[in-house]
């Protein structure tokens, strides 16, 4: 959560009171990228993502070695720029090739979850009432879980959790969260003027919704996803880290942290390779969706 | 985390109880829909724990891997324990009578009482959260005073970027960094792992409670300071701080007085959430310094599909973070005269 962000509740439902008129040849409004493009932390949170998404997806290629291949002895600091694992691995090997998974799972869960939570939110705040106090109840069922305590407790009756299983569990972890929020901004829309006057129209609901309302919501929501993204790499680095990966023979950031814990004394870059290119990773994530929130906080000025 | 926003921004709407009703009845009735909602959300979270853990994979099958085709007679002996003959709503129903008379049932893969094996991680877990916390509060509340008092200058600026930097970092490396730091590669000042006798606590050697108090505090600190900061900056830039400037109020004491107490009502409830979410954080933290707790304990149980211990703990997580928010509801309520005489009046 930023700070920043919790103005824009008010921001929105302040200006859906006082919706000042509008000029009579308004210039057309930069939209929220060109926007966050002036951030300075927006760029260099989004300069950080892209060279890290470019590392994860051509890094296989270039590795020295093999994602199984012995290089040299078990925790050998000798061997390549990082040394050798538990298993005897090329470190730096390990970390090109590990970030696939961790990058996949976190992406899509992100997307599932950001599509489940504003379906939930528009919903309830559009269709208010009934609808909304029941969403929001069976909304605060799911809240009342730590992210990772969902997880595990669906991962108990399961053998091997697959790639889907995981990023459904991400994305259904973030779902209520971001429904929470979703709703508060919808809420502060559907009551503005554009809104009644396309349902004067005679339009249908969905297309209130996908035309009118969602298009209005799009800077919060941005900085939203952003941030979602940035705890999906904690939640799924995290669940390796604790033994939960869809594949265990392959490299994989958060596994490695805990395969070799153990020679954290010994051979420390075997541990601190994973875990700063996982820093990186989330403090760039951070500062784009920290940008975004900037700009979503400033809203139409 | 997010949640928080949508909570600072409105902690009025969110707790606002019914109006138009007078005293101590409307008081009443407030509460008692607060209550009832809690309990409703419990008995929902009953349901998803059991449904996930007995309905949604086969535990059997998980427990026993490649055995479950070779050996008959186990398969027919888990089953027996869990009752897999009965339908699933007879289940449920024995489950939750068990549950709310305090029989959490039999682990399977130790065979003893669970309410036996979780008591002692109970307490450990529950005490280090206690630790962070009481670090955790004064020492946000400080940071972001100290980054108001500097407000949109240099210092405020320097400490907004780096809380902002750590706020994005996984808990479990904050903890592997600690650990390289202080424990095994730096400086070998603390214990790596935490190694406690079976009879004793492990805060018996307080040394051993530090890296694991220090990782969920570095982890949580941020996102309470940057909160707290913005509502401080609202409460400062209003009108009512203003005139107490003007009027020659000493600025320490505006910033006491009228500046710290109006903002400590969405501390509160950034407070509870953050209570929560070291809850969830005690999972990573303990597993990465073998402290021996719920967190530890649970990982073990869902690698061993140890269905009865899991089912115990995570509804113990969930109620926890269910009283925290009732508290903190009636808390804001109780602390904010604006909602008080909304109640009563």
């Amino acid at each position: 959560m930023t700070a920043d962000q919790s103005h824009e509740h008010e921001h929105v439902s302040l200006s859906g009171e006082e919706a000042p008129p509008p000029p009579p040849i308004a210039p057309a409004e930069p939209g929220t990228f060109k926007k966050a493009l002036r951030q300075k932390r927006f760029t260099v949170g989004l300069g950080i993502t892209v060279l890290l998404v470019a590392f994860v997806i051509f890094a296989p290629y270039l590795a020295p070695y093999g994602e199984n291949e012995v290089a040299g002895p078990p925790y050998n600091k000798a061997t390549g720029l990082f040394g050798t694992d538990y298993l005897g691995q090329d470190v730096l090997s390990r970390v090109m090739h590990g970030g696939g998974e961790i990058l996949l799972i976190a992406l899509l869960g992100t997307l599932l979850g950001m599509v489940l939570g504003i379906a939930i939110g528009v919903v309830a705040a559009y269709g208010g009432g009934w609808w909304d106090e029941v969403l929001m109840r069976l909304n605060d069922v799911i809240l009342s879980f730590p992210q990772i305590l969902l997880a595990l407790v669906v991962l108990t009756a399961l053998q091997r959790p697959s790639a889907w299983v995981l990023i459904v569990l991400v994305g259904v972890s973030h779902a209520p969260r971001v429904a929470r929020l979703a709703r508060g901004v919808a809420l502060g829309i559907v009551t503005r003027d554009f809104v009644i006057a396309a349902e004067a129209l005679g339009e249908r609901r969905s297309r209130v919704i996908l035309a009118e309302v969602l298009p209005n919501m799009n800077a919060p929501l941005l900085a939203e996803g952003g941030l979602r993204l940035t705890y999906s790499i904690g939640l799924v680095g995290a669940l390796g880290f604790l033994g939960f990966s869809a594949d265990p023979g392959a490299a994989n950031w958060g596994q490695m942290i805990q395969e070799n814990r153990l020679g954290l004394a010994t051979q420390p870059w075997a541990v601190l390779a994973p875990v700063l290119i996982i820093a990186i990773f989330a403090i760039g994530t951070n500062l784009m969706a920290d940008g975004i929130a900037q700009v979503a906080q400033r809203g139409d000025n | 985390m997010t949640d928080l926003g949508t909570i600072v921004a409105s902690p009025l709407e969110e707790v606002a109880p019914p109006r138009g009703q007078h005293g101590a009845a409307a008081w009443f009735l407030w509460i008692a829909r607060r209550l009832g909602l809690a309990v409703l959300t419990l008995w929902l979270v009953s349901i998803l724990v059991f449904l996930a853990t007995a309905a949604l994979g086969d535990p059997i099958r998980a427990i026993l891997g490649r055995d479950y085709n070779a050996n008959p007679g186990r398969v027919a002996e888990l089953e027996k324990l869990l009752n897999a003959d009965a339908s699933i709503f007879s289940r449920y129903f024995d489950w939750l009578g068990g549950l709310l008379t305090g029989d959490l049932g039999t682990s399977l893969a130790s065979g003893r009482p669970v309410s036996e094996l979780i008591s002692g991680p109970v307490q450990n877990s529950a005490m280090l959260v206690f630790l962070a916390a009481i670090v955790m509060i004064p020492v946000s509340f400080l940071i972001a005073m100290i980054s108001v008092h500097y407000r949109r200058r240099r210092p405020d600026t320097v400490i907004q970027t780096v809380l902002l930097a750590i706020a994005g970092l996984p808990e479990f490396v904050i903890g592997v960094l600690l650990l390289a730091l202080l424990a095994t590669t730096v400086f070998k000042v603390f214990p790596a792992v935490t190694i406690s006798s079976p009879t004793g606590h492990p805060w018996d050697n307080w040394k051993v409670m530090v890296l694991p108090t220090l990782t969920l505090v570095l982890w949580v600190s941020p996102y309470v300071s940057r909160i707290v900061r913005a509502s401080l900056l609202e409460v400062i830039d209003s009108e009512y701080v203003e005139l107490a400037r003007l009027k020659g109020i000493p600025e320490g004491v505006v910033m006491r007085k009228h500046a710290l107490l109006n903002a400590i009502v969405p501390g509160i409830q950034v407070i509870a959430l953050q209570l929560a979410f070291l809850a969830g954080g005690v999972v990573v933290v303990e597993t990465l310094f073998s402290y021996p707790g719920i967190g530890l304990q649970l990982v073990d149980s869902v690698r061993n599909h140890d269905v009865q211990v899991v089912q115990a703990l995570s509804m113990i997580i969930a109620s926890v973070y269910v009283v925290v928010n009732l508290i903190a509801d009636l808390l804001s309520i109780l602390l904010t005269p604006r909602a008080r005489t909304a109640i009563s009046s």
